[in-house]
């Protein structure tokens, strides 16, 4: 018998609440597959989010799961890692979540490299409220907030963690399913922060009002905009206008921060 | 470390930190600031040493946030603030009511609004205990007048946050926070301690958010194996968000009821001289420190003068004053703000009696000299 | 849920769950043979079933989790 994706779902919770064709379930599966990929055992996941329509994911998972405060899931996280390290845990969070309110809860979890793996659903919108503009709703595109088009310029969030400290950060979007699958597994393998932006797509709020007005548009979207960093690495590609790299985008090694607690409670106990 | 029993100067927000300690707090996160910090500090200092987590967080929502994660692994928690952090964790202390997950918060009050008076003391914050987050929700709130009580209180307010899985708020006055005075701590293997209610049976049969109107359900500690969902919008029994107007109803019901119908088990007040009593003072925290000594005063002149003076701020202490209105007592009630829990009393009092709030807000204390004058003046 | 054997792949099959399928049209246009399409009730429709090649790629642009491509050993 195959994978069964749904296999660690809670099947009672099913059909999902999302909008037909959004991304939302696309970027759930690759994340349920790595799951399969880790081989971990239902009891040591705990899946923590935010608010929002991503964040409705944790819900759907049959793990212990936390549908956190709006913007607030990375500290929920850090609270519950530092309790217990053994416990793998993830978080997912939107692109409004994760770079508006809960910001500066992310560059710190960055900063403080713990060992949490941070999927971020980056549709570029606020889908659950009904399209306003996010610091990820790129230049021009127009929200219910942005009428006339986005004038602020966006986030680019992989940068903000590598520079906030994030010792694993990579991109892929639902167009790149198995890239995605594969930057989870590696970054929940990496004992430290680790940030995979899941570019995703919301037909329903963002595509129609951006001339993208079906999932297939905005997948095609997808496929035209990411390049492979590799590519550009190798210098078989360049990024246009409007494009961005998709791929492992950083990776260092640094202190993680339960393992470094441990050296202060020596410390403390020579005392 | 300390002795298993001993006696110690200690300032308040040490006996807090101690108390919390000896309760089996063993997670602390918390952002700096004034009057709170040396809680924090003391956390940092101690906990590492004791097998416990010290974090300090980069705001005070991020350590709300953080303290309800730990203790859903299970792990007794707690952080401490003022003021204007405790008006940034208002949102997850909902949450923490909603998700009935137990943990602490310390508001070491302070003079606001905003900034306000960072050093100076203040009883401000009555009212957003009971009210500072959205919604119809639970609120127990605790409030000593002395650094013995400090470390009493705080055993109880995680006992009573474990036993009804809810956040307890302890609210310390900036004077008693600083104070320092003799502490006799009790050997901490004999404090009666509770612990939340664990699932006994199997996985099926779990239900974290169910049981009677009464009962507190009970919840399992993350990586236990019960996979359950926690999750601020209303839900069910078993955690799944609900829509339905029969499942929310019975939600906030039971969130509030399993608190009220307990009221008796979790209120706590001390009456002092109040039998043969012509006229009393209903006073907490510092403010009944001053208020004894001007009710010695007062029996000195040969006024029969009582004091009520509860450590249980919420729920409201209904019969202290159900008892003192029956009997036709008039109220004064000194408070460090403009009048907050004398609105309280009044309810209560219904007519039957009269209160007069006696307010200060100038950044000092009360002096007995003032209450005794406000004693004589009458009501 | 009826399993369907495939002509250019006898060994793979696809598993349709109808009550999940939201009509999004994806898994129509991923379909690099033209198996799929949506009925007059906007659900998939398996229309070719022996032309599917069992390339999965359907099952894993499916958002409702509504298509299994079932490759027996």
């Amino acid at each position: 018998m195959p994978f069964n994706v749904t296999s660690y779902f809670r099947q009672e919770m099913l059909p999902h609440i999302w909008c037909p064709g959004c991304g939302n379930g696309i970027v759930l599966r690759d994340f349920a597959v790595a799951l399969e990929k880790l081989n971990y055992s239902r009891q040591e996941v705990v899946i923590v989010s935010g608010i929002g329509c991503s964040s409705r994911a944790a819900g759907y998972l049959d793990f212990d799961t936390v549908h956190t405060t709006h913007g607030r899931a990375l500290p929920f996280a850090t609270g519950i890692k530092f309790a217990n390290p053994g416990l793998k845990v993830f978080v997912i969070m939107g692109d409004g979540d994760a770079s508006s309110i809960g910001g500066n809860h992310l560059i710190h979890a960055c900063r403080r490299n713990i060992d949490l793996t941070a999927i971020i659903f980056n549709n570029h919108i606020y889908g659950m409220t009904g399209g306003q503009f996010s610091p990820m709703t790129p230049r021009d595109k127009k929200a219910t907030t942005a009428p006339y088009g986005m004038i602020e310029q966006s986030f680019d969030l992989c940068r903000l963690a590598e520079a906030a400290g994030a010792t694993y950060v990579g991109r892929a979007t639902t167009y790149h399913n198995q890239l995605l699958t594969r930057l989870i597994v590696e970054g929940a393998n990496n004992r430290g922060f680790s940030l995979i932006e899941a570019v995703t797509h919301c037909p329903t709020s963002y595509g129609r009002r951006n001339k993208m007005a079906t999932p297939t548009d905005m997948v095609r979207w997808q496929k035209e905009s990411a390049v492979l960093i590799d590519r550009i690495k190798e210098g078989r590609a360049s990024l246009q206008e409007g494009q961005f790299p998709v791929g492992l985008l950083h990776q260092h090694d640094a202190p993680e921060f339960t393992a470094e607690y441990l050296e202060v409670v020596k410390r403390a106990r020579e005392k | 470390m300390r002795k298993p029993i001993e006696i110690r100067l200690m300032q308040g927000n040490e006996a807090c930190a101690q108390g919390a300690v000896d309760a089996g707090v063993r997670f602390f996160a918390g952002y700096p600031i004034t009057p709170s910090t040396e809680i924090a500090e003391w956390m940092a200092r101690e906990m590492p040493a004791i097998g416990g987590k010290f974090i300090q967080m980069e705001d005070e929502i991020a350590s709300i946030a953080a303290i309800i994660g730990g203790s859903l692994a299970g792990v007794k928690s707690m952080t401490a603030t003022s003021g204007p952090g405790f008006s940034l964790m208002q949102e997850n202390i909902g949450y923490a009511c909603m998700t009935e997950v137990p943990c602490l918060i310390v508001n070491v009050q302070r003079g606001g609004p905003s900034t306000g008076r960072p050093t100076a003391p203040s009883q401000g914050d009555v009212m957003q205990a009971r009210w500072g987050t959205h919604g119809d929700h639970p609120s127990i709130a605790l409030s000593p007048w002395s650094v013995q009580e400090t470390y009493t209180l705080t055993v109880k307010a995680v006992n009573l946050s474990e036993k009804y899985r809810t956040p307890v708020i302890l609210l310390l006055d900036e004077v008693i926070a600083h104070l320092r005075e003799g502490v006799k701590l009790p050997d901490p293997r004999k404090l009666k301690l509770v612990e939340r209610p664990r699932p006994r049976g199997g996985r099926e049969e779990y239900r974290p958010f169910g049981g009677t109107m009464k009962e507190v359900p009970p919840i399992a500690d993350f990586g236990m194996g019960f996979n359950c969902n926690f999750t601020g919008l209303v839900h069910d029994e078993v955690g799944h968000p609900s829509n339905s107007p029969a499942v929310t109803d019975r939600l906030i019901r039971r969130l509030v009821g399993k608190v009220e119908y307990d009221r008796d088990q979790i209120i706590h007040w001390e009456e002092i001289e109040m039998k043969d009593a012509e006229m009393a003072i209903f006073a907490y925290g510092c403010s009944a420190r001053s208020s004894v000594s001007a009710l010695k005063a007062a029996r000195e002149l040969g006024m029969k003068v009582g004091l009520i003076r509860p450590t249980t701020l919420w729920p409201f202490p209904e019969k202290a004053v159900e008892a003192a209105a029956a009997r036709g007592i008039p109220l004064l009630v000194p408070e460090l703000n403009l009048g907050q829990l004398v609105l309280e009393v009044s309810r209560v009092a219904a007519g039957r009696t009269r209160v007069r709030p006696l307010s200060r807000v100038d950044g000092e204390l009360f002096t007995p000299m003032e209450i005794l004058s406000a004693l004589k003046e009458g009501f | 849920m009826t399993p369907l054997q495939t002509e250019h792949n006898p060994k793979a099959s696809l598993d349709v769950n109808i009550k999940w399928c939201k009509g999004c049209n994806l898994c129509v246009t991923v379909c690099p043979k033209g198996v799929l399409s949506l009925d007059d009730l906007g659900k998939v429709s398996v229309d070719k079933p022996e032309e599917c090649i069992g390339c999965g790629l359907c099952e894993e642009t499916c958002p409702d989790y509504a298509i299994r491509v079932v490759k027996d050993a």
